[in-house]
């Protein structure tokens, strides 16, 4: 009795190790749902409505090049899809404030723009490079997800993906 | 005869649930990820950030160490060139 007693919690302590080594954060990616932005804990700009739209969400920092080439290129999109549904949020990852906003300051986006101060979000995304973009569809499921900013190629492979979740029905309240 | 051989898978776990706890929090803890990059990213960071003092710096290397053409830089290591 006793030696089944230590066997279990040997076992139970077996399953709290194995619990606790699973427990990192998987990366998202396209199929599955994309974390809340309102329960992030986002500072620095205020969230769009995303209900029902389709979600450009871009992490970014001001030390990364390709971010900075990424932003005109944003913007275009934005002003192109804004009209049927398109949301852009750009969600800057820098540890300090004062970058986060010298940075909005100096390329003046025409989108949405939030600091990840604690990297709450990025963390539970984990993404896997500076930039990484994410298409979310109207019911809040990453479809596309782009790792990395290489110009026009991935201009033109957001554009055809944006118009293909645009032209996808509106879920049903 | 049946209570070694539970000890022994059990051992087996825990063994195994350790290494792998173990071994990915200390992976976790080394590795730098993409969004803490930007100490990294900084130019400072850069060993070639200063042309004329890099230049300055290999020159007064090679001339001391008489180590010219080390780095693929003719002369002859006199500190005259």
């Amino acid at each position: 009795m006793v030696t089944l007693t230590r066997n279990s919690r040997a076992l139970g302590a077996a399953a709290a190790l194995a619990a606790i080594a699973a427990t990192s954060p998987a990366q998202v990616a396209p199929g599955n749902s994309f974390p809340s932005l309102s329960a992030a804990g986002l500072d620095g700009g205020v969230l769009p409505f995303t209900a029902g739209k389709v979600v450009l969400v871009d992490f970014w920092a001001s030390w990364c090049a390709p971010c900075k080439a990424s932003f005109p290129v944003y913007s275009r999109i934005q002003s192109d899809y804004a009209d049927r549904g398109l949301v852009i949020v750009a969600v800057g990852v820098d540890d300090g404030l004062a970058a986060f906003n010298a940075f909005v300051a100096k390329l003046k986006p025409s989108f949405v723009t939030v600091h990840d101060a604690n990297h709450a979000l990025v963390s539970g995304v984990q993404v896997p490079t500076m930039p990484t973009s994410y298409l979310v569809d109207r019911t809040g499921k990453v479809r596309f997800m782009h790792p990395g900013f290489h110009g026009d190629q991935t201009e033109r492979e957001l554009r055809r993906e944006i118009e293909m979740l645009l032209a996808e029905k509106t879920p049903a309240p | 005869m049946k209570a070694p051989s539970l000890k022994l898978a059990l051992l087996a776990a825990l063994g195994a649930a350790a290494l792998l706890s173990g071994g990915c929090q200390a992976a976790s803890a080394v590795r730098v990820r993409p969004w803490e990059r930007g100490a990294l990213a900084d130019d400072t960071m850069n060993p070639d950030r200063d042309a004329l003092g890099a230049a300055m710096s290999e020159h007064v290397y090679f001339s001391r160490e008489a180590a010219s053409g080390g780095r693929g830089v003719g002369g002859s290591g006199c500190g005259c060139n």
